[in-house]
This record gives structure tokens, C-alpha cells and sequence, in this order.
């Protein structure tokens, strides 16, 4: 009847050569419908995460100066998160909804929960901090946010890996500590700004230890993320990241060089760093978008799944 | 994870079977669809590719009609008049292939796992369906699913998709798609007869020299343990624009927690080292 052989001709045609760019190369992927809300959200909650802990750590080895600034840092975080998240809903109305059920498969669910176990325990550790009043219920909302707050600042590493987007998926292992370190290098940087240079010994240690750890997860990130990490090399996404280890390295080596002595320059260091943090931030966030526009990227990983595992199509 | 997986006290699961090869691109499945669920209007757009200006499912586009042109060596000899039939060597051809797509109502569904208010739910039908009175617009669900279905409507502000005509079945009717398609393209059933009827086919149309022809999501090991809406394809998934080897972004979600909890330690370590050495 008909030759079979001849089926390899049909490879070829007016839609690409192979399939490897989809249909007509449209994306196989929605991206996402956030709005930069959310990227910022990403620096201000991990800010507001990571300064409750550092809060905590200074409220107990005695750097009581710091502690505050860092709460305060931390509250102020925290009612700048609330609006951003709420704002960038289709209904924002119906914010209360996230409260309807627990879903540990949901990221954003299980973050939802954790913030607002989060905010209040920040806003009464802050205000009893500034006015002296109730110190017991203080030091223990303290001791809540600060325990809380890694897990403020890195819920939102899983929620975008928990995504099938392939420049966010497949750095699962690796955005969580992105996060962590980012928002650790913030709160450090935020806290130099605020705390003056005798107090805040503790904060460019953290500027310094957690921008290293950010740079490292990043270039990590690339790393194993292969083909899938192009995003983070090329384009918008990839000068957004040159730009974010710049500030982050040049504010930590600054403030370790000259925080110790100089306000100014701990000011200026202070800054940097969490100006990388941003730029980090907004560099995962743009990648996701790139990544899920390539109909290649969702692809060709997965066209090579089924070639070696022998099946068929 | 996959918690979503379909409960066992449900009746029966119900789906559909797309059958490409028998597709005439007519595209009553996009229209019916959209008077019957009172789809909006999604723009007149040319896209200047193919006899397809509607280009992918979307929240105003719950079936879509794909259009691909292929060359090939056409059928010189023989009684193949079928457009699908497979090519003789030597001349030159054209063949097309047309294919309905729809939400596949996947097993381990991504967008009901991440969705954090819990609209989206899977039905005693086993389809899923999105809630509208509870979505609140968050927009996870989109980048989640790995199909690039479900997608928010703007002037809205919520997540729309293929409700496989949740409110006809509960009324023992079928799919307004399948219930248009004229030549059966579309067809709506129990799964498990639907899955069996098209094991049949793929095995008439290969018998028939239809070598490439196979069934895509029809297999509960897959990455999303099957669709509730399965394809028979003539050609790879991808040249259709559908993913190859879906999988359930959450299957990942466990060693996800597991690095946020190294990554949160990591900041706690942080924290002591800073604020606990002597200055």
C-alpha cells in the first residue's frame, strides 16, 4: 500500500524543521500574569523576613541599637509586602480568600499562612520595642518573627520553582538559598544604613557572609540549570543579574573595608547591597518570563526524555 | 505531591478522546464552545502563519483548532484520497494536519495543587474546574500548568479555562464540542471505554499504514498520571505545541521544601555568625 519509509520526508515543513520550536513558534508555557508588584514583594518580603532574624540575634548577644533599627526595618517591610501582594490580585477584594484553605502542595498558600503568623508578631515586637510598653509580649513577638523569618524569605524561592517554568523550575535545589542569601544581604545592608558604624558590627558581617552566599547560589543556579539558565546570561534578565552581583560585591568588600570606620561609606555599602538584592530579584523574576516565552526551552529537554528513555514519540 | 489525584468513591471519570486523523478543521468545537459558555471575544487578529488566527488556547479560548502544513511526497498510485494518508517517495505534496485542543484535565492536576484558595477543584466527574466565586485572581495556577491552558482574563481578573461543560454533565449532556464536532473528532465518554476505543484506532490506522499514528496522554504513568483528555496525534506532540513529557510541576515540590528548609537554616547560621562574634 504505502511506504512507511517515506514518513521521514514529513519531518520537514512550513512548521519548522522538527518541532523543536512548537507550533509556529508560539510558547508552549503561559507566562506569568504578576506584574513587577511581585518582584518587589520578593526584596521586601525577604527583607522583612531576614531583619526580623538578624532583630533577633542582636536583641540576644546585646546589640540592642540594632536590634530595633533591624524591626523596624522588618515592620516597615512587612507594610509595604501587604499592599503589593494584595494589589497585584485580579480581585483584590477577595484577598481573605488565601485564608480559606491550608494546601501544602501551594506554595503561595502555605506562604500566605506563614506571613500572617509573620506580620503581627513583627508589628508587636516593633511597637513595644519603640515605646517600651508590654517588653514580655514584645520579646516574645520578636521571638516569633525571628524564627519565622527564614521562612518569610525563602517560601517565595519555592513558589516560582513550583512553576513548569524551566528557568525557574529547574533551579529548585538552588533558588531557595538565592533567596536566603539575598535577603540576609538585604536586611545587613538595610541595618548599616540605619544602625550607626559601632552597633553595627553584626549587620556588615551579615552584608558580607550572605552577599557572598548570593553570589555564589547564582552562579551555582546557572550552573545547573544548563540550557535552561540562558535567560540568566542573555537579555534583559542577564544585565539585571551583571548589574545585581556588581552592587552586592562592591557594597560587602566596601563595608567590610570601610563600614568599620566611616558612616558614609557604610551608608554607601549598605546600599549597594541591597540594591544587588533587588536587582536580583528582579533578575529571577524577568528570566521566568524569557524562559516561558522559548518554546524551545520547554521542549527540548523534554524531547530528550523521551528519545532516551526508548519510547516512541 | 499529588494529593489532587481523583478520588476513588467518584462514579465514573469522564473525558474526551480527540482523534486528530478524522479532524477537518472546521473549528464548530471553538464555536460552540464559546456560545455555549459565553466565551468572550478574543480579538480578530491575522497571525499570518496558517488557516488559524486564533493561535493557542487561552481564558477566552477553551478549544482551539490547530493548523499545521506539511510538505510531503504525495500519493502518486492507489485509492488514498485520505489528506492523512501517508506519502509515496517522489512526488511532491502537501499534507495537513488539524487537531482540536483542549484542557486536559490532567490526573495530577498543577493548577488545583498550587492554587492557594482553592477554586480550583476536581469534580465528581474527575474533570477540574475553576470556582469563580472563590478565585481571587492570584494567577498561580498559570505558570503552573504545564500545557499553557489556563490564563487570566484581564478585564476580569480571574483564571478561565475548559470546564469539559461541567454544567451539561450535570444535566447528562455532553459537551457542547463534542456534541458539534461532525465527524466525531471530538468524542466524549467514560474514560476507561474512551481509552479502549482508541487503542483500537491507533491500531486500524497503523494497519492501515499510519505508522506515526499513537496516542498522547492516554498513559497513567506519564508525568501528570494521564490526561482526562487525551489526543491520538499524527506527528510529535511538539509539532502540535504540546509538550512532549508533561510532568506535574509539584512531583518536584518536596525536594523544593527540603532546600528551603538547608536554605532557612543557612540564614539562622548567618544570623549566629554575625551577631555572636566578638568584636
Amino acid at each position: 500500500m504505502t511506504d512507511p519509509g517515506g514518513r521521514s520526508q514529513q519531518q520537514s515543513g512550513a512548521n519548522g524543521q522538527n518541532g523543536q520550536d512548537g507550533y509556529y513558534g508560539r510558547p508552549v508555557l503561559k507566562r506569568p500574569v504578576w506584574r513587577g508588584y511581585i518582584a518587589t514583594y520578593f526584596f521586601t518580603g525577604g527583607l522583612a523576613g531576614a531583619s526580623s532574624t538578624l532583630a533577633l540575634g542582636a536583641r540576644l548577644s546585646g546589640h540592642h541599637r540594632l536590634a530595633r533599627s533591624a524591626m523596624l526595618t522588618s515592620l516597615a517591610g512587612m507594610a509595604v509586602s501587604g499592599p503589593l501582594l494584595v494589589a497585584d490580585l485580579g480581585k483584590p477584594g477577595r484577598f481573605a480568600n488565601m485564608l480559606r484553605v491550608a494546601k501544602p502542595t501551594s506554595p503561595m498558600s502555605v506562604g500566605s499562612w506563614v506571613l500572617t503568623a509573620f506580620a503581627p508578631a513583627a508589628a508587636v515586637a516593633a511597637a513595644s520595642d519603640v515605646t517600651g510598653l508590654l517588653p514580655g509580649l514584645g520579646a516574645a513577638g520578636a521571638a516569633v518573627a525571628g524564627i519565622l523569618g527564614p521562612a518569610v524569605a525563602t517560601y517565595t524561592a519555592v513558589l516560582v520553582a513550583d512553576t513548569a517554568i524551566p528557568a525557574w523550575h529547574g533551579a529548585g535545589k538552588e533558588l531557595p538559598f538565592l533567596f536566603a542569601g539575598s535577603a540576609a544581604a538585604s536586611a545587613g545592608g538595610v541595618a548599616m544604613v540605619l544602625t550607626p558604624v559601632a552597633e553595627a558590627g553584626p549587620a556588615r558581617r551579615m552584608a558580607a557572609i550572605a552577599g557572598a552566599i548570593e553570589i555564589a547560589a547564582f552562579r551555582k543556579m546557572e550552573a545547573a540549570l544548563g540550557d535552561a539558565g540562558k535567560p540568566y546570561k542573555t537579555g534583559k534578565a542577564g544585565r539585571l543579574a551583571r548589574a545585581a552581583e556588581a552592587c552586592t560585591a562592591t557594597g560587602a568588600i566596601l563595608g567590610l573595608a570601610a563600614g568599620r570606620r566611616h558612616r558614609c561609606a557604610a551608608v554607601a555599602a549598605g546600599s549597594l547591597v541591597a540594591a544587588g538584592s533587588l536587582l536580583t530579584r528582579f533578575a529571577v523574576y524577568r528570566a521566568g518570563f524569557e524562559s516561558a516565552d522559548d518554546p524551545t526551552a520547554t521542549i527540548a529537554p523534554q524531547r530528550e526524555r523521551v528519545d532516551a528513555s526508548g519510547r516512541t514519540v | 505531591m499529588t494529593t489532587t489525584a481523583p478520588t476513588t468513591t467518584s462514579p465514573t471519570r469522564m473525558g474526551f478522546f480527540t482523534d486528530t486523523s478524522i479532524c477537518i478543521g472546521c473549528k464548530a468545537c471553538e464555536v460552540a464552545c464559546k456560545e455555549w459558555n459565553n466565551v468572550p471575544e478574543d480579538g480578530l487578529n491575522f497571525l499570518g502563519t496558517s488557516y488559524d488566527n486564533t493561535g493557542g488556547l487561552s481564558a477566552d479560548t477553551w478549544r482551539h483548532v490547530a493548523f499545521i502544513e506539511q510538505k510531503v511526497a504525495a500519493p502518486s498510485t492507489g485509492p488514498e484520497l485520505d489528506p492523512q494518508a501517508p506519502a509515496q517517495a517522489g512526488d511532491s505534496g502537501v499534507r495537513w494536519l488539524m487537531s482540536s485542543d483542549v484542557c486536559k484535565h490532567c490526573t495530577h492536576a498543577a493548577c488545583l495543587d498550587v492554587c492557594p484558595t482553592g477554586a480550583l477543584f476536581r469534580t465528581e466527574f474527575d474533570t477540574v474546574v475553576v470556582q469563580q466565586d472563590v478565585c481571587n485572581g492570584c494567577g498561580y495556577c498559570v505558570p503552573a500548568c504545564p500545557f499553557g491552558v489556563i490564563d487570566k482574563r484581564e478585564a476580569d481578573g480571574r483564571v478561565w479555562k475548559c470546564t469539559l461543560c461541567y454544567d451539561r454533565l450535570k444535566s447528562d449532556l455532553e459537551p457542547a464540542c463534542a456534541k458539534a464536532c461532525p465527524t466525531q473528532s471530538i468524542q466524549f465518554g467514560p474514560l476507561d471505554e474512551l481509552r479502549e476505543r482508541a487503542a483500537n484506532r491507533v491500531g486500524v490506522l497503523r494497519e492501515a499504514g499510519v505508522a506515526d499514528a499513537h496516542l498522547y496522554g492516554a498513559d497513567e504513568t506519564d508525568g501528570v498520571g494521564g490526561f482526562g483528555a487525551f489526543f491520538l496525534l499524527l506527528d510529535k506532540p511538539e509539532v502540535y505545541g504540546l509538550p512532549p513529557d508533561p510532568v506535574v510541576t509539584t512531583r518536584d515540590l518536596p525536594q523544593m521544601w527540603k532546600a528551603a528548609a538547608g536554605a532557612a537554616a543557612a540564614l539562622f547560621g548567618t544570623v549566629a555568625a554575625a551577631c555572636l562574634r566578638r568584636r
